[in-house]
């Protein structure tokens, strides 16, 4: 047999029988081709742009570029009081704006090293696991939506609604809150919130059963997810991954479990870990299950928190706000676990401002986002498609 | 032809000449010369199109998808949003109708004409009743079958022209799913066509009247005629590339696949091609396996409702309902589920509907032989 290569006309092989019948096998010429997949494009959730290296419909490499929705967060912080700095934590993770305000809350009062009434405590593991359920829907929904079932996508924005909802009537706003304030939060929840948590939880229970038996059990979504972009753990470590996409790939790390922080220790709650019954350790199925499980141990939270909250007579969540914030000069670095993963802030004083030197969020999306080079090799469009859809990405917290 | 049903040929009323009637009378109408009835002929499908991508089509689909997703859907224009399709239609129209730079011109804007002309030529041969078709070949699904493969030069034509990376791309997997799904497709029907014995439309729609109604259906006439029937829908899915088999226009993936580049009015064409499809597929299921235009009462005692419910009205009222069920039931899925991926679906087709095709196809083949 003899292989002949024409340049870039694919190879021709020549093969010998016998003596007298030559056969040739002609490959046809096949040509790599840059495939730009965004900025605009309806499955990167947002403003993330892809250049893939494709041969047909196969991703040979995969390069994500970042920095569309650049806003410059960090040197924004440097120009603005510690206070000031809450609204734009909102904006990083649009999704959860209280999981980013409760980590950068946590961290100015690490710095300042003040306590915390126990009521403010509570409120704020509610309204965060609130908004963790919320986030999670997105990403559910939107998964969903990344596989072409339209459906359950709107069924999510339809229970989301109603967490969205809540939040504005204890917040004033539906998105970007600005409720969790350093050393306390902006107002205490309205009298009857606690009820109607109560009863959203358990109108929410049998809507996560729907929602498994629409999407999750669905076999043409399972066949579309298993064995799709497995992560094996060691690399996944390496990478820094954190969040639901650490857990998908079957490590047990929860930052509320493993470097607790406010009541969470006091609470009971599972951290679900794929076990590789119902998909393959690591693959988009898993991240996905991690998802599904954690709205209900969010639930789980809600519940006790509400059975615990010390009552609300004489509370005033603004008692422990500090009238000026100038801590002394030193660095600190306080992490939160945020529905996308770790959200850490890097805080500089130099002990005169009242201005941090430095603040560096720590995006998990970016970190997650990084293993995308990786999991691509070697994948199908569709399957790119999964798999972006799988990290649950915020461009607004990547790009900060 | 050994159909039971054979005996059905009869009926007076569908015998010989009254048989089309009207479409031949109607197709001999000639004006100064000029073929006038023909071109009404053929007009008349192309008004049922119209009529029904306007209200069933576009409206219905949004209202049946908001129902499902417990939304209002259009509910601004007109009350219930009734107008809305007319105002979709007028935004169309206003729109510039653009052709990008870097386009190959011919092929951008021939390409949703000749997909659409794939569709709607099929429409010749479908019976709307038993007094029109506007066709009555003898070869009538082979020719439905075959004119359809012309909506892959449309589709291959929009998305090269385009000269978009993502047009290419919907082009290319429509092409392979739709040249692939033709042969589970063509292999099920054959089976229809072998328990009639024919290929003429009018003549399959004949074979299955009768005075029990639904009873004398092909797809009630034979244990195994739901093979067949199921394969045909599931291919006819992937034919009219209606979810879970929308890959080629996948628009999580590929954008909006290969009318990514088209706007305006030619967009629109391309959306009358899919619902003309759509309720091409539709019919062809009906006529095949489910009685075409015939009445599915049966007549019970002296309740003569077979009786009452046939003719040539009834019978266009009969074929349009059947269409519009099957494309409520493609409606139903798309909304309900996931996309397939390329690979999935090209296994489904080649190593589980054809293999089960030809099964269906061999059985068929027994049982019309062997059983009376």
């Amino acid at each position: 047999m003899q292989e002949l290569d024409t340049a870039g006309l694919g190879s021709i092989r020549v093969t010998r029988k016998n003596d007298h019948t030559v056969v040739i096998e002609k490959d046809l010429a096949t040509e790599q081709m840059v495939l730009a997949m965004g900025p605009q494009h309806p499955s990167t959730h947002g403003v993330l742009k892809l250049e893939c290296l494709t041969d047909g419909e196969v991703i040979t490499q995969a390069e994500p570029f970042l920095g569309y929705l650049h806003r410059c967060f960090e040197k924004c912080c440097e120009n603005v009081d510690y206070p000031a700095i809450v609204p734009y934590t909102d904006r990083l993770d649009y999704l959860s704006g209280m999981n980013s305000e409760f980590a950068y809350a946590l961290a100015v009062e690490k710095l300042l090293d003040i306590e915390i009434p126990r009521r403010v405590e509570f409120i704020r593991v509610i309204v965060a696991e609130l908004n963790r359920i919320a986030s999670h829907l997105v990403a559910i929904g939107t998964y969903g939506i990344d596989l072409g079932a339209f459906t359950p996508f709107l069924f999510c924005f339809r229970d989301r609604e109603i967490i969205l909802g809540l939040l504005e009537w204890a917040s004033g706003a539906r998105m970007l809150y600005n409720y969790i304030w350093i050393g306390g939060l902006a107002y205490d929840v309205p009298s009857d919130f606690l009820k109607r948590v109560s009863e959203f939880i358990t109108y929410f229970r049998p809507k996560t059963v729907e929602l498994c038996n629409l999407l999750t059990k669905n076999e043409i979504f399972v066949k579309r997810t298993i064995g799709i972009g497995i992560m094996p753990a060691d690399v996944a470590i390496n990478y820094g991954w954190s969040g639901p996409m650490l857990r998908g790939s079957g490590v047990k790390w929860d930052l509320r479990r493993n470097d607790p922080y406010s009541v969470y220790p006091e609470l009971d709650f599972n951290v679900p870990v794929p076990d590789g019954k119902l998909s393959v350790v690591g693959d988009c199925l898993s991240r996905h299950l991690v998802r599904a499980l954690e709205m209900e141990e969010s639930l789980k939270i809600i519940e006790q928190c509400i059975d615990k909250m010390p009552s609300a007579e004489g509370f005033n969540p603004r008692s422990a706000i500090p009238k000026r914030i100038r801590p002394k000069a030193g660095e600190v670095y306080a992490r939160a676990e945020n529905p996308r993963g770790e959200l850490g802030f890097y805080i500089q004083s130099d002990g005169k401002s009242t201005k941090p030197l430095r603040c560096k969020g720590r995006s998990s999306c970016f970190v997650n986002l990084s293993a995308m080079k990786d999991l691509s090799k070697g994948q199908l469009i569709p399957d790119l498609v999964a798999i972006i859809g799988s990290i649950d990405i915020v461009l607004g917290e990547v790009d900060r | 032809m050994s159909s039971p049903a054979l005996s059905q040929f009869s009926i007076p009323f569908l015998m010989g000449n009254n048989l089309n009637a009207w479409s031949e009378a109607l197709a001999g109408f000639n004006l100064l010369g000029l073929p006038l009835g023909l071109v009404i002929l053929a007009a008349i499908p192309l008004v049922f199109i119209a009529l029904y991508s306007l209200t069933y089509g576009v409206y219905g689909e949004r209202k049946i998808s908001a129902f499902m997703q417990d939304r209002l859907g259009p509910m601004e224009v007109g009350k219930w949003g009734i107008l809305q399709t007319i105002a979709d239609i007028l935004k169309l129209l206003q729109k510039e109708d653009i052709v990008p730079a870097s386009a190959d011109k011919f092929l951008f804007v021939i390409g949703p004409g000749v997909l659409f002309v794939g569709s709607f030529l099929a429409y010749a041969v479908l019976p709307f009743s038993s007094a029109f078709i506007g066709a009555s070949l003898n070869v009538g699904l082979f020719y439905a079958i075959g004119i359809v493969a012309l909506e892959v030069v449309g589709i291959l034509a929009a998305g090269w022209g385009s000269n978009n990376k993502w047009s290419l791309y919907g082009a290319v997997r429509s092409v392979a799913q739709i040249v692939s799904y033709e042969i589970p497709a063509a292999i099920a029907l054959l089976c229809g066509a072998m328990m009639a014995g024919t290929l003429d439309m009018q003549k399959i729609t004949i074979l299955q009247s009768g005075s029990l109604g639904f009873a004398h259906f092909f797809l009630f006439q034979s244990p195994i005629a739901w093979l067949p029937f199921l394969i045909y829908f599931i291919a006819s899915l992937a034919e009219v590339n209606r979810a879970p088999f929308d890959i080629p226009e996948a628009e999580s993936e590929l954008v909006a696949g290969y009318f990514t580049e088209y706007s305006g009015m030619k967009f629109a064409v391309i959306f009358l091609a899919e619902y003309g499809s759509m309720f091409m597929v539709s019919a062809i299921i009906s006529i095949v396996f489910l009685g075409g235009w015939n009445s599915p009462l049966p007549n019970i005692g002296s309740l003569a409702l077979n009786d009452m419910t046939s003719g040539p009205v009834w019978g266009a009222c009969w074929i349009i309902m059947k269409g519009f069920f099957f494309i409520f039931v493609q409606m139903w899925l798309r909304w309900t589920l996931p996309r397939l991926r390329v690979d999935q679906l090209m296994y489904l087709c080649w190593k589980v509907l054809t293999p089960f095709a030809f099964v269906s196809f061999v059985l068929t083949a027994i049982w019309e032989v062997y059983v009376p």
